[in-house]
């Protein structure tokens, strides 16, 4: 699997699915989509960069360890939920914030939030599985 | 007042809490110390006897769990009163023996804190009115036993008959939790002062019955269950000496009692427990005589009161309970003074065995006069409380009946062999030659004959004043019982023309003789034990190694460590939840009447598809057969890959484009790792399994397939509840702003249930993680010049 075609071409639908999926994890609200699809197409470009790299050198251009990626987004989906405290409201109650930017309205919401949450556990919890296939092997071989 | 009552089944848990810092602090008189707590407990429990004489029951309700509206009720009356004045009044003896008796020991202190909380949980025990506080001061005091009987942990004999203790008395503790419960169910009471006739006028009631006489029996050691009693010997004496007289063993009889009102008095009731506490009584009485050990005998003899006992409330009549009630106090007595000798003279002397003892009358003499007064009373001789026992037991049958004869015969029997043992304990070790023992005897310290005495002083005091007995003992304890007033007619005075009396003289006679072929008899018991070959305690054991063996096996069953058999447990787990309710239980029609579907094969038509869908399925179609044809495994799982695809292009052609959205990419990324896991685990290329296997697992998959698609179908035959549909689609915009219902539940309505399920999503990561570096790491880690950067980066 590992020529030179696939190795050129990887970083580029790579990128896209990355733009993709943070795409499909915003529009999800009112589109098909959400923070669940979103992570498995971003896990899945982890997935494809590591076929191409290989897990050590995909481990170090994420930085950051995948599974604290998860941790981030178990923390920021409880975050979410917590914030509705400060309202008086039980827990989870979503918030809703309207954002006036010249012409348009961005809506800013907990949930979307929350979403953004669901989306890391899912990306880091997936591609620190899949990287960990692929690379663990030849690593301590 | 009313909380106090309930600090009369608490102070004694503190206090045994305390213990272990009483005894560092007043190291030699930790024993005086701690007894000033059951000492107020007596104390305070003489106060109420006034109030419980004339007339009166003392009932207490604390809020327990208000929630269920479940109260701590407490009831004082006669019964329980007795109860509760002999445990105490015991209890502080056997405290203040206890300090001498194990003077020195490193544990006192811990041995103290285990008999304090027993006897709190038996008072507790006697004292409690709602079954649930029954129960669980039941269990207590199962549990706080086993820790005294195994009190000297090092010794496998004394672990052996904790345990043994343990599982037989919590056997009976589930039956009667099963009992409580059913009782509650029938009735709604969980108070037993509020029952009546509902339980025995109800269908239930042999149940019910089977339940708490399970629970007696156990905690009574009847016959077949009494072999765990001679085994909880292994316990210090001042142990025995309280669980023999007045605690745990006596629960069951006083449960057998408690429930007389409501639970007692019908056929079967009398017949098991005239039947079960009759062998009792005989087993018991030989069973002693079959010893040497005095402790071993009188371990014995408990058997045999207990059988009375149990004998004497199946016959429920007026003279049998007040012969019960009688009983009980005198045979705590004796029990409990005869046990705390029998410890000063193996503390003394060094050893218990009644064939090397003579003589040592002269060496203890207020050893002796306490072994006396207690022997004397276990013979039933005139003004010792035993007397007034053995006449009542009598009193009631002598009708004529047949089967008052036989009973009266059994009892005879009996008791006279245990005033030939009593006579045996007196005797033997006191009087005679003096023989030299172990250690040069002399007299016991004072605390460890004080309980002897005082309860000798006790049994008599309380005997020659008869008017006072049936006053407080005898009428309101019986009475309890009954449930009607009962009217005491003790007197000292003898008369020769009453056959009671020349039934007395045949007891003592009896016992004379048993007393003198004692040796006799014991080779003949032996030899006849020896002839039988196995006992009741062999049984527990080989029961006790089969359940080891049982579970073993079980273990290697289901728990072999080979993947494949697991996952054809689980399919088969999965293929008979699907196909037993739907086939075999008759729920495809119960969901889909037959009826209904009229002339099926003329219903059927063929299905109105575009082309296009049809397309589908052929793709689909051609995946499975891919599946299945796949002579290498990565084809195989590139094949599950098409199936998915093409499931996910229904759900795309039918209006899910989030599931479809979804399915792909779990499609997607199941075949990355499942291809990649298949190169980690290196299988090999090709699938070779032998052709049972393919059967068995074509078969099981068959079935499951059958079965789930079954399930479906009667499912979308039936109606669609689109309630929760209806509200989600009219509110979502409104509420949760947003216009794709399935993410507004996700993140919205049923957020919290996101919210675990990444949690699990991740936990489960990290143990794949575990797991995979598990694999890696060899068992003995090689020195090996790793690399660091590569290394730290995958860390």
């Amino acid at each position: 699997m590992n020529t030179i075609i696939f190795r050129t071409i990887a970083p580029l639908i790579v990128a896209i699915m990355l733009i993709f999926s943070v795409y499909v994890c915003l529009r999800g609200h009112n589109e098909p989509g959400g923070g669940f699809i979103g992570g498995l197409i971003a896990a899945s470009s982890i997935a494809i960069l590591g076929m191409a790299n290989g897990a050590a050198e995909t481990r170090r251009a994420l930085r950051i360890d995948p599974l604290a990626i998860a941790g981030f987004g178990v923390f920021i989906a409880g975050f979410s939920g917590l914030l509705s405290l400060f309202t008086g409201s039980p827990f989870m109650t979503s918030i809703w914030l309207y954002l006036e930017l010249g012409q348009t309205t961005v809506p800013l919401s907990t949930p979307m939030v929350f979403d953004i949450g669901v989306y890391f556990v899912v990306f880091g919890t997936i591609a620190a599985v899949a990287l960990a296939l692929e690379g663990d092997g030849e690593e301590e071989r | 007042m009313d909380a106090s009552i309930a600090l009369v089944a608490i102070a004694p848990f503190v206090a045994a809490l305390l213990a272990p810092l009483v005894h560092r602090v007043a190291k030699p008189f930790a024993g005086w110390v701690l007894a000033l707590v059951p000492g107020g407990i007596f104390l305070f429990l003489l106060m109420l006897i006034e109030k419980v004489v004339s007339g009166g029951a003392i009932s207490v309700r604390i809020g327990w769990v208000p929630a269920y509206d479940l109260d701590l009720s407490f009831l004082v009356d006669g019964l329980s009163l007795t109860f509760a004045l002999t445990i105490s009044g015991i209890g502080t003896l056997i405290v203040l023996y206890s300090g001498a008796y194990l003077k020195g020991h490193p544990h006192l202190g811990r041995f103290l804190g285990f008999l304090l909380a027993f006897m709190g949980a038996m008072l507790g025990l006697v004292l409690a009115d709602s079954m649930l506080a029954l129960f669980m001061f039941w269990e207590l005091t199962s549990v706080t036993s086993f820790l005294l009987i195994g009190f000297d942990h090092t010794r496998q004999a004394a672990r052996r008959g904790a345990i043994q203790a343990l599982v037989i008395t919590n056997i009976g503790g589930m039956a009667l939790l099963i009992g409580a419960i059913l009782v509650h169910w029938l009735t709604g009471h969980w108070e037993m002062s509020a029952l009546g006739d509902e339980v025995r006028n109800s269908g239930l009631y042999g149940l019910v019955l089977t339940a708490f006489i399970a629970a007696a029996f156990t905690k009574s050691a009847q016959v077949p269950l009494h072999f765990w009693l001679p085994n909880a010997m292994e316990a210090p004496t001042p142990v025995s000496a309280f669980l023999h007289s007045a605690t745990m063993v006596q629960g069951g009889v006083y449960l057998l009692a408690r429930t007389t009102p409501w639970l007692g008095g019908t056929e079967a009731w009398t017949l098991i427990l005239v039947c079960f506490g009759g062998a009792t009584l005989l087993w018991g009485g030989l069973g002693a005589l079959r010893q040497t050990d005095l402790k071993q005998m009188l371990a014995q003899t408990t058997l045999a009161s207990l059988g009375l006992s149990v004998l004497l409330i199946g016959l429920g009549t007026e003279a049998a309970i007040a012969a019960m009630v009688l009983y009980f106090v005198a045979h705590a007595f004796y029990k409990a003074g005869l046990f705390m000798v029998v410890g000063a003279v193996d503390h003394e002397a060094g050893t218990r065995d009644i064939t090397i003892l003579g003589g040592l009358a002269d060496r203890m003499p207020l050893t002796f006069i306490g072994a006396a007064l207690a022997s004397l009373a276990m013979i039933g001789l005139p003004l010792t409380l035993g007397y007034f026992a053995k006449e009542e037991m009598y009193l009631g049958l002598l009708s004529g009946q047949w089967r008052d004869i036989a009973v009266l015969v059994v009892l005879l029997a009996g008791n006279g062999l245990l005033a030939g043992v009593a006579m045996l304990v007196l005797v033997r070790p006191f009087l005679g030659p003096v023989l030299p023992t172990p250690k040069l005897a002399h007299e016991a310290p004072i605390a460890m004959l004080a309980g002897p005495l005082v309860l000798g002083a006790a049994s008599i005091v309380a005997a020659v004043s008869t008017d006072w007995l049936g006053r407080t003992l005898l009428e309101p304890g019986a009475g309890a019982i009954l449930g009607k007033a009962v009217t005491s007619h003790l007197t000292l005075a003898i008369n020769p023309a009453s056959p009671i009396f020349w039934l007395s003289i045949a007891t003592w006679a009896l016992g004379y003789l048993v007393y003198r072929q004692a040796a006799t008899l014991r080779t003949l018991l032996r030899r006849f034990e020896a002839g039988l070959g196995w006992t009741a305690d062999t049984v527990f054991d080989a029961v006790m190694f089969g359940l080891i063996r049982f579970s073993g096996a079980l273990t290697r069953l289901l728990h072999h460590g080979r993947l494949e058999i697991y996952l054809v447990t689980v399919f088969a787990g999965l293929a008979l939840a699907l196909i037993v309710p739907l086939v075999a239980l008759n729920g495809y029609d119960v969901l889909l009447p037959t009826a209904e579907l009229g002339n099926w094969a003329a219903k059927l038509s063929w299905p109105q598809l575009q082309p296009y869908e049809w397309g589908v399925i052929a793709l689909a179609l051609v995946g499975l057969g891919a599946v299945l044809m796949a002579n290498n495994r990565l084809v195989a799982i590139l094949a599950l890959g098409i199936q998915g695809t093409s499931v996910a292009l229904i759900f795309l052609l039918f209006g899910a484009p989030d599931l479809a959205f979804t399915q792909f990419m779990v499609e997607v990324l199941s075949v990355v790792i499942l291809a990649l896991v298949m190169t980690r685990l290196r299988l090999d290329e090709r699938d070779q399994r032998p052709f049972e296997d393919l059967a068995r697992d074509g078969t099981l998959a068959l079935v499951c397939g059958v079965g789930v698609s079954l399930l479906l179908m009667v499912v979308l035959s039936g109606v669609l509840d689109t309630r929760l549909s209806d509200l989600f689609t009219a509110t979502s915009v409104p509420i949760a702003h947003g216009h794709n219902i399935v993410n507004v539940i996700l993140v919205d309505y049923r957020g919290f249930d996101t919210l675990g399920e990444i949690s699990v999503v991740m936990a489960a990561g990290i143990a794949i993680m575990a797991l995979l570096r598990s694999r890696a790491k060899p068992a003995v880690p090689k020195p090996k010049p790793a690399p660091r950067r590569r290394r730290k980066a995958a860390a």
